[in-house]
């Protein structure tokens, strides 16, 4: 089965548009539009010149041989940590932010968890004038103090999502009560492969410079612009499917995703949705997501903030369900002792979010000839908190 | 094609019979306390309300403000889910002759089973659903057919951004009538009623649609419900009422002292 979306917005059974008839207008503006839009040579342009010149693309694809030699195989990861603001949220926010422009939008809105989405957002409406509020789970707030500190330091209101239990998915409803109380003048900027379409599809779509990049130097450094495996973290799957994108329908490529068990799948704390989630309908979408008997969201849990969300885009449910990609699951502690040997490793100090791929190689065994990606989708220095407290370092 | 049942919708029999100021309540089942529902129910009809509307509390309403997201956290924590109020309304028609619907977001009711549910909702006597989030292509191939088989109508929305064009399709889909969403806005936001509103009403009015409508969302008393209703059929209160419900100490007494106020 080909993984690809369609008209209206499904990959096989997951997808779609499921929003009242406030949000319609702006989202059948968005769906009527970004195909169009995207491929201006002018969009294309302005696109692939601020990733140059402003983000500092294309990443290295950086073969790791140390931790290769460990595992006994051939590990490259594509240094999305390198980005300006260090993770692969920005590829999505210079690519929306473009849009919206183009769309006559003057007012942006996003939600983030960890605060990383909230901070490439800020950061790319701060460089092109626009007015940029950020909503923000209130406990998240107090988890994340300095990406708060770094959004108002670059104009952004942050705005503290005080229903439900004061997180992510807490946000992502209020942002979504503000676009529609603001129907006109307003995009809002989702910071993954989530929501109606178009969202997940054209999230993927900025994301997707990820493999674009990785296919041009696999071919340059192995002969061939493919790898056998890719390995990457999933909270809602932007990075994943960014760096699955250019492979989605290559079967010589396995696909696979990590996801976060927080203290044990079925400890009650967790945020593996492909094991605990049930298909269902979540900030406009069909997909998988944890959800009690009745219907009503379960709390995830995972010590990494990025990957604290109760479900995974519908292109991931849909890779999950056709078995194109494979999941895997890793506790906070697993994710810590890779973040661990990463850094002690290659020097590489990596989110805890991307430290639950790294994870994988604890599960699955790779040989020696296979040639691995993982997605080292961003760097740890805001979870440097998190490290201290684990390994008790200072 | 419609199979067409041989249940006399109730809402059909409203809107033959009152040509104004029909008057549709809204609140969340199992608020205040779990077994309210019935009760209030019972205050509403008996006080003058022409519908009532009951919600179905969802731990993720992107489209509510923050009352009646309050008041179905609540709702929630207390234990009602679909199938909690189910049965609370097992035998709600040797009580309630009004017209009833059932309005929330399509996630509990797809995890009870959409065609179990409606076809319960026929053996209870509920005349139809409002399910905001049902994208309007979803509901023509996979839930109208249920849903007609079980004499269930479904109640669209349209807002002062809805394309004219849009609008004519929704006409064509609806039965019972059209929600017509006062103002660009989540529910409960009350900024009274602008000049730019009322021409979104009047627009609305002289397309002449098939279906009646009903105006809701910021209507809150009985200078808004009077504004509205020279527009439409009628209106929809929900927040304003589920406030009074939020600081009632008696239930009986301050629902009708509510509707009085609105409709005396
Ligand atoms: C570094 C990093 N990786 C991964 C994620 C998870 O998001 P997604 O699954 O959309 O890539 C986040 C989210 O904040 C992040 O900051």
């Amino acid at each position: 089965m080909k993984v690809e979306v369609d008209e209206r917005g499904y990959y096989g059974q997951f997808g779609g548009a499921y929003i009242p008839e406030m949000l319609y207008p702006n989202v059948e503006e968005l769906r009527l539009n970004y195909l169009d839009i995207i491929h201006q040579d002018d969009f294309q342009r302005e696109f692939h010149y601020l990733l140059t010149e402003y983000v500092g693309r294309p990443t290295p694809l950086y073969l790791a041989e140390r931790i290769s030699e460990k595992y006994q195989t051939n590990i490259y990861l594509k240094r999305e940590d390198l980005n300006h603001t260090g993770a692969h949220k920005i590829n999505n926010t210079i690519g929306q932010i473009l849009l919206a422009k183009r769309l006559g939008k003057q007012r942006i809105i996003a939600e983030t968890g960890a605060g990383q989405h909230g901070v490439a957002t800020a950061t790319v409406c701060a460089l092109m004038g626009i007015e940029c509020t950020v909503f923000m789970g209130e406990l998240d707030m107090s988890r994340q103090k300095p990406n708060v500190a770094r959004m108002r330091l670059m104009g952004a209101e942050v705005i503290p999502a005080t229903s439900g239990n004061k997180t992510l998915k807490d946000a992502t409803n209020e942002a979504m009560r503000h676009w529609i109380n603001h129907p006109e003048d307003t995009h809002y900027i989702i910071g993954s492969v989530i929501g109606p379409h178009p969202y997940p599809e054209m999230v993927a779509i900025f994301q997707s410079v990820i493999s674009e990049e990785m296919k041009k130097q696999l071919l340059e450094k192995t002969g061939r612009d493919y790898p056998d495996h890719i390995l990457a973290c999933v909270g809602g799957g932007s990075n994943a499917a960014g760096a699955f994108y250019h492979y989605y329908n290559d079967q010589r490529v396995n696909l696979i995703a990590a996801e976060a068990a927080g203290h044990g799948i079925h400890s009650g704390e967790s945020a593996a949705t492909t094991v605990l989630g049930k298909p269902g309908i979540l900030h406009g979408t069909r997909t998988l997501f944890m959800q009690t008997e009745d219907g009503q969201v379960i709390e995830p849990y995972s010590i990494s903030a990025g990957l604290d969300y109760p479900g995974i885009g519908p292109v991931h449910a849909h890779l999950f369900d056709t078995g194109r990609a494979e999941f895997y699951s890793a506790t906070d502690d697993e994710a810590m002792e890779a973040g661990m040997l990463l850094s002690k490793l290659e020097g590489i100090i990596p989110a805890i979010e991307t430290a639950h791929a790294l994870a994988v190689f604890e599960k699955k065994k790779f040989s020696k000839e296979d040639i691995v990606v993982v997605n080292l989708s961003g760097r740890g220095d805001k979870d440097l908190e998190t490290y201290i407290s684990w390994a008790k370092l200072v | 094609m419609q199979t067409e049942t041989t249940i006399d919708n109730r809402l059909d029999q409203l809107f033959k019979t009152k040509k104004s100021s029909i008057l549709s309540i809204y609140f969340t089942a199992g608020y205040p306390k779990l077994n309210d529902t019935v009760p209030i129910m019972e205050y509403l009809q008996d006080s003058g309300a022409d519908i009532i509307e009951v919600g179905i509390p969802f731990s993720d309403p992107i489209a509510d403000g923050p009352t009646i997201q309050a008041s179905g956290n609540q709702a929630i924590l207390q234990g009602m889910s679909v199938r909690t109020l189910l049965d609370q309304l097992q035998d709600i028609r040797k009580k309630i002759h009004i017209p009833i619907l059932l309005m929330g977001y399509l996630n509990p009711v797809l995890q009870y089973g959409f065609e179990a549910f409606c076809e319960k909702c026929r053996q209870i006597g509920i005349d139809g659903l409002i399910i905001p989030d049902m994208p309007l292509a979803e509901y023509q191939e996979i839930y109208k057919p249920n849903m007609d088989a079980n004499g269930l109508f479904n109640i669209f929305l349209i807002t002062p951004q809805t394309p004219e064009s849009r609008v004519r399709e929704i006409d064509n889909s609806s039965r019972g009538f059209i929600y017509m969403v006062s103002s660009a806005s989540i529910t409960g936001a009350k900024k009274g009623i602008s000049d730019h509103q009322i021409q979104y009403f009047q627009r609305i009015r002289d397309m002449d649609l098939k279906n009646p409508a009903l105006i809701g969302f910021g209507i809150s008393d009985k200078q808004s419900f009077e504004k509205a209703c020279e527009f439409s059929r009628g209106a929809i209160i929900g927040s304003a009422f589920i406030q009074v419900l939020s600081k009632s100490v008696n239930l009986k007494e301050d629902t009708q002292n509510f509707i009085t106020s609105i409709i005396a």
